[in-house]
């Protein structure tokens, strides 16, 4: 396959198509359930270790509850 | 030991660099070959001055911010080195005679001096505060210390050598030319090792993260430093004509060489100017507002399709031109399909302020993110508009575009760059606060209606001059010479170069502001008590 097919395989094609699909997958990712409590704790990451690191590994919080 | 390496190897980059100067083929490389002997002859005698006396333990529990100050002073003077360079030129532009050709020779005249300014102000400015606010970023959303110990000080110098060398090398007559990506091979070469090493000090330090999670603007900022080191390989594939001269041949050529460039070129705005900067955005807009981002799951949706639609765009740059219809038209629609997730982010970031609006009367540091996420909806609005194609057979070639790639850049890339440094400096100086927020609000002001001059006074001519090169009269015939519309466009190139003497006096503002924030302000009283260790 010369160069030229093969970048158009790519451009308009099949890789499109597959990378498409793994963006909606992402998306209904994001939505899954359980996930809103996940990301309020992540958002709150920047207010956490202004000044130094943390010692110990920081827990994720129980999701659900 | 590896002190005795360092040194070996320093030693030799000196030799081989001397022994390139004197075989040199042309004035740039000369220059820039003793540039290279002189950076590592200095490096050599640090490196000396360190060797067999006690190692200090890198203190672990501290965040390495030593790099990062250093890279605060680099940005905000290299940025009004950028802003400076940009008013010449806009005035060389109005005024030919300010070229003094006869005087330097044509050294200094437009041509020269426009590619110094684009890279100063996107690779030095932006670079700089790309790669400072990321290693603040990645340290305080990973709760862990760089990656690395000094190799964030070797990113840091080498970043600043690819400055140097790059700069130099245009006056001189080094060039590639290809947009925004000028610099010669042998600073192509020296750039991807260091931007490896940076790499490696960003990823390594979210591998060893304390927090679980990978907090957004991490995201951002390793798209743009993955994706700007696929770019930088693709677009450089040249062959050196000698080893000791600095011209090069491309491997590509004709449409192909010209789609790889267009294809480097606006992923370069998309990832550089963009990613990297939304990287900045989800972190300090959300500080500096005291409030977590508006919606993180949008934030989430917002990178990922960025990620897959940028990389698509780059085709609308060679509308009607040799390249196949088929790869304008998808580079038009996936220009047009950006729009939205564009301005989810800005929604994004908008909203975060949101109960927290009040806080825009008295702080001017919020202003300025605001009016930062403001200027990158405008211009992501602007841009897939340009990008159709009946609206592109009048922008093309235009001022029009030069307008709309500086309402970006100095509206967001700038203005969200100023905000941060603000933030930064006190942080990183353990100082209180800010020497004086009225001289914020003069910056702000400043730059805000330079911006508004730029970018009207380019719309204006840009039309102008897309609608003269165009007319024709009743017999069919182009009714202006290209000199026509030249001289149409003189009020509006003196307009042009009046926003930007505002713009930089702005900056000059900040340089003072933060230059007294650390120096006319008292640090903190160092403890009398020994802390305990933790």
């Amino acid at each position: 396959m010369d160069i030229y097919s093969l970048l158009r395989e790519f451009a308009d094609s099949w890789v499109l198509l597959a990378m498409t699909c793994f963006f909606l997958a992402v998306v209904i990712w994001a939505f899954r359930p359980g996930s809103w409590a996940i990301h309020r704790d992540v958002a709150d990451i920047p207010f956490r270790h202004e000044d130094r690191p943390a010692t110990t590994d920081v827990v994720a919080k129980e999701v659900g509850k | 030991m590896w002190n005795y390496i360092k040194l070996a190897a320093l030693a030799a980059i000196a030799i081989a660099a001397a022994i390139a100067a004197n075989y040199a083929r042309d004035l740039a490389y000369l220059v820039n070959a003793v540039t290279v002997m002189l950076a590592a002859a200095a490096t050599f005698l640090w490196v000396l001055r360190q060797t067999d006396e006690p190692v200090r333990p890198e203190p672990m529990h501290e965040y390495n911010d030593g790099v990062i100050r250093a890279g605060v002073i680099a940005t905000a003077l290299w940025g009004v080195v950028g802003f400076l360079v940009g008013v010449t030129i806009a005035f060389q532009l109005a005024f030919p005679s300010l070229n003094f050709s006869d005087i330097t020779q044509g050294y200094l005249n437009f041509g020269r001096l426009r590619p110094l300014h684009t890279s100063a102000v996107i690779f030095a400015f932006g670079g700089n505060a790309l790669i400072c606010t990321s290693f603040y970023v990645v340290q305080r959303t990973s709760a862990a210390r760089l990656w690395g110990g000094n190799l964030a000080w070797f990113v840091f110098w080498g970043y600043q050598l690819v400055i140097v060398l790059a700069a130099t090398g245009y006056v001189l007559g080094a060039t590639q030319s290809k947009e925004y990506a000028e610099p010669e091979w042998y600073v192509d070469w020296w750039l991807t090792i260091v931007w490896v090493a940076y790499l490696a000090v960003f990823l390594g330090t979210i591998i060893k993260r304390k927090e679980p999670h990978i907090y957004v603007a991490n995201w951002f900022y390793l798209s743009f430093i993955v994706t700007i080191a696929m770019l930088h390989l693709v677009n450089n594939i040249s062959i050196p004509v000698s080893v000791f001269g600095s011209k090069s041949v491309q491997l590509f050529s004709g449409v192909q060489d010209a789609m790889t460039q267009w294809w480097y070129g606006h992923n370069a705005v998309g990832f550089f100017l963009t990613a990297g900067f939304l990287g900045m955005m989800y972190y300090f807009v959300p500080k500096q507002a005291e409030r977590p981002v508006y919606s993180y799951k949008l934030s989430i949706i917002h990178f990922w399709a960025l990620i897959f639609l940028y990389i698509w765009a780059g085709p609308h740059h060679l509308h009607y031109t040799a390249l196949p219809d088929w790869a304008s038209t998808l580079g038009m629609v996936f220009s047009i399909i950006l729009w939205m997730p564009s301005w989810g982010g800005m929604i994004n970031g908008l909203m975060t302020l949101s109960g927290a609006w009040d806080k825009l009367r008295t702080d001017p540091i919020l202003r300025m993110m605001v009016v930062s996420i403001g200027f990158y909806g405008m211009s992501t609005f602007e841009g897939p508009m340009m990008s159709i194609k009946a609206v592109n057979s009048l922008s093309h070639y235009t001022d029009w575009t030069i307008g709309h790639v500086h309402s970006g850049a100095l509206g967001w890339n700038g203005m969200i760059t100023f905000g941060a440094l603000y933030f930064l400096v006190p942080k990183l100086w353990n100082r209180e606060r800010l020497y004086s927020l009225s001289l914020v609000s003069w910056h702000f002001w400043l730059a805000t209606i330079g911006i508004v001059l730029y970018a009207a006074s380019m719309w204006v001519t840009g039309i102008m001059e897309g609608l003269m090169w165009r007319e024709v009269d009743s017999q069919g015939f182009l009714v202006n010479a290209f000199a026509d519309t030249v001289a149409a466009k003189f009020p509006m190139y003196v307009v042009r170069g009046l926003g930007g003497v505002l713009f930089l006096a702005g900056a000059c503002i900040m340089v003072y502001n933060l230059w007294a924030t650390v120096a006319k302000q008292e640090g903190p009283a160092p403890l009398a008590a020994a802390v305990p260790a933790e």
